[in-house]
């Protein structure tokens, strides 16, 4: 056998990484669908299903929100719409089906509610995509304004102000499956929530996915290799409509009951947060974001009248000192990964960890103390506060809040630092000899 | 035979000033030209009507005898027209092997498809290597654009223009900004990729005009003052007036 020529020697091994990735993508997925289907299994708390499903829900939402913003470059106020949407043409059918009007297993919902998402995509995309920055933003603050004000007129659609509730329990049954427990609805939801987010990751890699990135990095460069700009902003908000409204399909589903709030201005922002939380900037981004923002608005919801101030300081925090989100922090750590050289980072970042606790803890004590100041009823003064009872009369829980606060943020300024310069240690690329 | 670009009558004006009036050219195909004039003489606004970046106020433009006037960047690039930028003009948070693949979907067919997978594009990857090669960037093919260096950014540029493999080729200022040997590359890579169509340049540097231009055509303040091959504009009275000043012992 004779030598290869050294291009044939590349294209083969280009061949060999491209055929690793593969393996690793497909794998990343069966190991996702393993962990979906397990998970009930090991989590047995009986809030755990539905909090879960809502994650599921909020997951394909922001994965469909981060085709707009972080693939496309385009910074939407009004995503919600399309989810709404869904869902509200999605709880129609599904009264329609339990009426026997027509056929429709439950299992297939979220396909008229993503159809319904791409629709009206469509129609409002039309007109809103022709231009990108300022404008796109400012006119789906507008379109979401506008449909929010709609679902309270138009009531025979919307339901006013009570929504539109549905009962999945009376559409046929596929395969035996009635949907009557919520189990049922959690294999419903991370099926779909995986179906999604494979399809989701897949248009990112096609064509017209990798132009919206081209777009997004440069509308007029783009024009200058062949494509509209317009065009591609108009197929990336269609797909991203389409997904909202699937999202929207398993909220129908999941909740039977959809009213004006699942589509008004604060579910896209919700929707905006939970994205950037995460990391507009990777694709695993918005999973993690929709993940922790529906974990914290469960269980937090349960201690705090607060919730929302805390997720808005969240917000706040990811912006200003690391605005790539939780993904890109973990992405960070790639190179000392492959250093092998994370243990390193184990004892500061610990440190960092604990001290910044300490700030919260004191932060979490004077906020909700300045809570029951403000507005517990008259005559309450006590409050739960972690570990103890405190009464806001006293002086020593101030103080000791106070402390906890100054003193966590003292060691932190020393601390921050010294995790950080453990981060560019453990970054350096190893010497090859 | 006919042109592979020409412009009839053509005027532009910004509001109230007029920066083009009553220019005419034609471009034989398969030939290098240059187009050179001083600054502000009109040379970038000539590409940019040319490329529809900028409508024209006034006459017809016409690419490999169609009409082109009055067309959207994307349509003309879609009928075999491709341009690169004097200010750089990439993709930034991009690779540079995504640039370049994002460049040469179009031309493969591959539109705003959703049904196929880029990596799948087996003739597109080919495409965009070879081009990788050609700039002497496989090196940097997961560097983002935007973090190269200046004259990776440059080679890059021409790289997008002509990864679709357009036969009519814009350039601006190629070589802007480049040291002496940067420069003698780039003219060689101009040179290679270019072979066998028609290209445009704009171009400060005289030496490389009188290296790679076959015909010379001379902007002065929005007119074609003179079009014709190197040693007769070397020796054209009214251009060494108007712009050479002194007649150059490059070339």
């Amino acid at each position: 056998m004779s030598t290869p020529a050294p291009a044939t020697v590349r294209a083969l091994e280009l061949e060999k990484t491209a055929r690793a990735q593969r393996l690793r993508r497909y794998g990343v997925w069966i190991a996702a669908a393993a962990i979906l289907v397990g998970l009930p299994h090991v989590l047995r708390t009986p809030v755990a299903i539905p909090v879960m499903n809502q994650m599921g829900i909020a997951v394909v939402f922001a994965l469909s929100y981060n085709m707009l913003l972080g693939q496309g470059g385009m910074l939407s106020f009004g995503h919600a719409v399309y989810f709404g949407l869904g869902g509200f043409i999605a709880a129609h059918v599904l009264n329609l089906a339990g009426r026997g009007v027509l056929y429709l297993p439950v299992p297939l919902l979220p396909l008229v509610g993503g159809l319904g998402g791409l629709v009206f995509a469509a129609l409002f995309g039309s007109f809103s995509t022709t231009r990108a920055g300022t404008v796109f933003a400012m006119i789906s603050l507008g379109v979401g304004e506008l449909m929010a004000s709609s679902a309270l007129i138009l009531d025979k659609f919307f339901g006013g102000e009570e929504g539109i509730t549905t009962n999945r329990a009376k559409a046929p049954a596929l395969l035996g499956l009635d949907f009557t427990t919520d189990r049922h609805v959690y294999y419903l939801i991370a099926f779909w929530a995986l179906a999604a987010a494979a399809m989701m990751s897949a248009f990112s890699r096609t064509p017209v996915g990798r132009m919206a990135n081209a777009v997004r990095d440069n509308p007029e460069r783009a024009e200058f290799v062949g494509y509209s700009q317009r065009w591609v902003r108009f197929v990336s908000f269609c797909a991203a409509g389409l997904f909202a409204g699937v999202a929207g399909g398993l909220f129908a589903v999941n909740y039977e009951i959809l009213t004006a709030e699942n589509m008004g201005l604060s579910a896209s922002g919700s929707v905006l947060l939970m994205t950037y939380i995460g990391g507009v900037g990777y694709f695993i981004g918005p999973i993690l974001g929709a993940v922790i923002f529906t974990f914290l608005q469960s269980m937090l919801s349960d201690y705090t009248g607060m919730w929302l101030l805390y997720l808005g300081i969240l917000f706040l925090a990811t912006v200003l000192f690391v605005p790539a989100g939780f993904a890109g922090v973990l992405m960070l750590h790639a190179p000392a990964w492959r250093a092998r050289r994370l243990g390193r980072l184990l004892g500061p970042y610990l440190l960092a960890g604990l001290l910044g606790l300490v700030v919260a803890v004191g932060v979490v004590g004077l906020l909700e103390m300045i809570h029951v100041v403000v507005s517990a009823p008259t005559g309450r003064t006590a409050k739960r506060l972690f570990w103890m009872t405190v009464d806001v009369r006293t002086l020593w829980p101030w103080l000791a809040f106070a402390t906890l606060a100054v003193a966590g943020a003292v060691g932190l300024r020393w601390a921050a630092p010294q995790a950080a310069k453990a981060f560019t240690e453990a970054s350096r690329p190893v010497e090859t000899r | 035979m006919t042109p592979a670009i020409e412009l009839v009558d053509v005027h532009k004006a910004f509001g109230r000033t007029p920066i083009i009036w009553g220019l005419s050219l034609a471009i034989e195909a398969g030939t290098r030209q240059a187009l050179i004039g001083p600054n502000g003489a009109g040379k970038s606004t000539l590409f940019n009507l040319i490329t529809g970046k900028y409508p024209v106020s006034r006459g017809r433009i016409r690419l490999k005898g169609e009409d082109i006037t009055g067309l959207r960047p994307y349509a003309i690039n879609r009928r075999g027209l491709s341009r690169s930028f004097q200010v750089t003009n990439l993709f930034p948070r991009l690779s540079v092997f995504e640039n370049l693949r994002c460049s040469a979907l179009w031309s493969r067919g591959y539109g705003y498809s959703f049904w196929h997978l880029v990596d799948n594009a087996r003739d597109v990857r080919e495409r965009a290597e070879t081009v990788m090669e050609q700039l002497n960037l496989t090196a940097r093919r997961h560097v983002p654009a935007g973090v190269l260096s200046y004259a990776e950014q440059r080679a890059l540029e021409i790289g997008i223009t002509i990864a679709g493999g357009a036969d009519v080729i814009l350039l601006d200022e190629p070589t802007s900004g480049m040291s002496r040997s940067e420069t003698e590359h780039v003219v060689q890579l101009i040179r290679q990729v270019t072979a066998g169509k028609t290209l445009v340049m704009v171009e400060h540097d005289m030496s490389v005009v009188f290296d790679l231009a076959d015909r010379i055509a001379v902007l002065v303040y929005g007119k074609i003052i003179a079009h014709d091959t190197p040693e007769r504009i070397r020796a054209n009275a009214a251009v060494q007036e108007a712009y050479l000043g002194v007649p150059q012992g490059a070339g």
